[in-house]
């Protein structure tokens, strides 16, 4: 079985981020960025699917600028077998790349998709469900625990109650939540590996999807802030103050 | 045009993310009907019957939507889709998966977690772990919108009377079966509604002391437990009791913040609490940057305290 693996190329998680003071967006000039830590989690998940024998190859998928390439030699080292870029600046929605991605698996028909459950950029929590849609296939969201078996596939889920087993049919979409494994770090051989590894660049116009945004962005800007609050040096002191003068308890 | 607001529920009992959900779909403007799927769900009809502003309740029964899957709850919506302009569910983590399916069907972009209605078609949501807010219009000809329950009060139940109107549910086939659901049992307050939050992060140190030393106190305040995500990870804690970017967004009129240090993505989930308490030994944990009071010392000395003079 093949696996597909979309990632997205995003501010590094341990980035404070800036909002630009005309409020059009926020600034990504000279930023670190990486892979979308959910994204990592998808990529480890397909690698542990082929070490354990129930996929063949994994193939990385990006959309995003040239510099998306980083993101796609990080997946290779990890242990994906190829990778294809397709190249887009600025943004492009989860229904675009939703859209992108179908394209993709209908020309490399894997029986399996894995990515992270939402970048942790725009927050969206879309672009798998709205794949597995264009597909007309079954999807396992916010998974903790995938295990494959034959033509089905028993997906752990974490839900807003607790944990939720479904069973579904493959071809599937599955998107990573946080706890579905650990993901490796790349070691130094395997990053030299994968330099060598296949990486096949395309564009949206091969495929024939207009990326053209849905949404207008009228304007971005910092969230109210909270006013600074007091030390308090006993419980019996911060007590008083949630009774006489928080006034919540 | 019209509203379809998509309820969440357990087949029983109508969700407080749902009445919140509706506040949002009140202030978009136009008729708002309301779908309950599932099976067995006559009560939740009846529950949204009463409504304030709900001009129908559609309701759909079959095996297939008794646990509302995405792709049987995402083929019913779409089929009704021809009657609405805007499709509106609280950002539960059933809404958040079936939405998705739906807007893709529709070919329309969705907006995730709205936080804020500035008109019929223009919202704000945060991005970035909350760390920028975006303020969007859809061009779509349609709107699928996820809303922030926190962000917004609860509908209050009994002035409405609207008719409950059953409609059949489409086939979807066999994509995918319910297996089961392994839910934490706790007599305590939702998370997502509870009006304090006693919340422990990984100096609570195992799974035993993280329950032995937060639940007397909760206990005490009638309180919800949360966790952050360092606290899940290692094991203390279940993961629906995760409070973060990632896991539960709460807002509170209390939140105690017990031995967690303030990461970015945990302050994404609890920033919006009215009064927020923390409690470290590490004066210079970034959670005291957002605590309203803040008490510097060793939580198993100061909760024990704290329980007894309550």
């Amino acid at each position: 079985m093949k696996v597909l693996v979309p990632v997205k190329r995003v501010v590094d998680h341990n980035v404070k981020i800036r909002v630009k003071a005309d409020g059009s967006g926020v600034d990504l000039a000279n930023v670190k960025m990486s892979m979308n830590p959910f994204d990592e989690i998808a990529v480890e998940e397909a690698v542990r699917l082929k070490e354990s024998g129930a996929a063949s190859e994994i193939v990385a998928v990006s959309v995003g600028p040239a510099q998306a390439q980083d993101v796609l030699r990080t997946a290779l080292a990890m242990g994906a077998d190829r990778a294809i870029l397709i190249t887009a600046e600025g943004t492009v929605e989860p229904l675009a790349v939703a859209k992108l991605l179908a394209a993709v698996v209908r020309e490399e028909n894997p029986g399996l998709v894995v990515l992270g459950k939402q970048a942790i950029d725009d927050d969206c929590n879309q672009t798998g469900q709205m794949l597995s849609a264009l597909l007309g296939w079954s999807q396992g969201t916010f998974a903790s625990k995938v295990e494959i078996a034959g033509e089905r596939a028993k997906i752990t889920r974490e839900v807003d109650g607790g944990l939720q087993a479904i069973d579904i049919s493959l071809p599937a979409v599955v998107t990573a939540d946080l706890r579905l494994n650990e993901p490796r770090y790349a070691s130094l051989p395997n990053i030299m590996k994968a330099k060598k590894k296949p990486l096949d660049q395309k564009t949206p116009a091969d495929f024939g999807v207009d990326i053209a945004p849905r949404l207008k962005v009228l304007g971005v800007e910092e969230p109210a802030g909270r006013a600074a609050g007091v030390k308090v040096g006993s419980v019996s002191e911060l007590l008083d103050k949630l009774r006489n003068e928080a006034a919540v308890i | 045009m019209a509203i379809l607001l998509f309820a969440d529920h357990d087949n029983a009992t109508l969700s407080d993310p749902t009445l919140r959900a509706l506040t949002a779909a009140a202030k978009m403007g136009g008729e708002i009907d309301i779908l309950v799927a599932g099976k067995g769900a006559d009560a939740v009809a009846a529950a949204a019957a009463i409504l304030p502003g709900v001009r129908a309740v559609i309701q759909a029964e079959s095996d297939a939507l008794e646990h509302r899957l995405a792709e049987p709850a995402a083929a019913l919506i779409q089929s009704l889709m021809g009657g609405y302009d805007t499709l509106v569910a609280p950002a539960t983590t059933t809404g958040k998966n079936v939405l998705p399916r739906v807007a893709a069907l529709l070919d329309v972009m969705q907006i995730s977690e709205i936080t804020e209605v500035v008109g019929p078609a223009t919202f704000k949501r945060p991005i970035y772990a909350g760390n920028a807010i975006e303020t969007v219009e859809a061009t779509d000809a349609k709107r699928v919108v996820t809303v922030r329950t926190a962000s917004f009060d609860a509908a209050q139940p009994g002035a409405g009377n609207a008719l409950v109107n059953s409609v059949e549910a489409a086939d979807a086939g066999d994509l995918s079966r319910f297996v089961e659901n392994i839910l934490s049992a706790s007599d305590r307050p939702e998370l997502g509604s509870a009006k304090i939050i006693v919340s422990g992060g990984r100096a609570l140190g195992s799974d035993e002391k993280f329950q032995s030393t937060l639940s007397p106190v909760a206990d005490k305040l009638g309180a919800a437990v949360g966790a952050s995500r360092a606290a899940v990870d290692s094991g203390y804690a279940p993961n629906d009791l995760q409070v973060g970017q990632t896991g539960k967004v709460v807002a509170p009129e209390l939140y105690i913040a017990c031995g967690i240090s303030g990461a970015i993505q945990h302050l994404a989930g609890m920033k919006d609490s009215k009064v927020i308490v923390a409690i470290n030994t590490d004066e210079e944990a970034p959670i005291f940057q957002v605590a309203d009071y803040g008490l510097v010392g060793d939580l198993f000395e100061v909760l024990p305290q704290l329980e007894a003079q309550l």
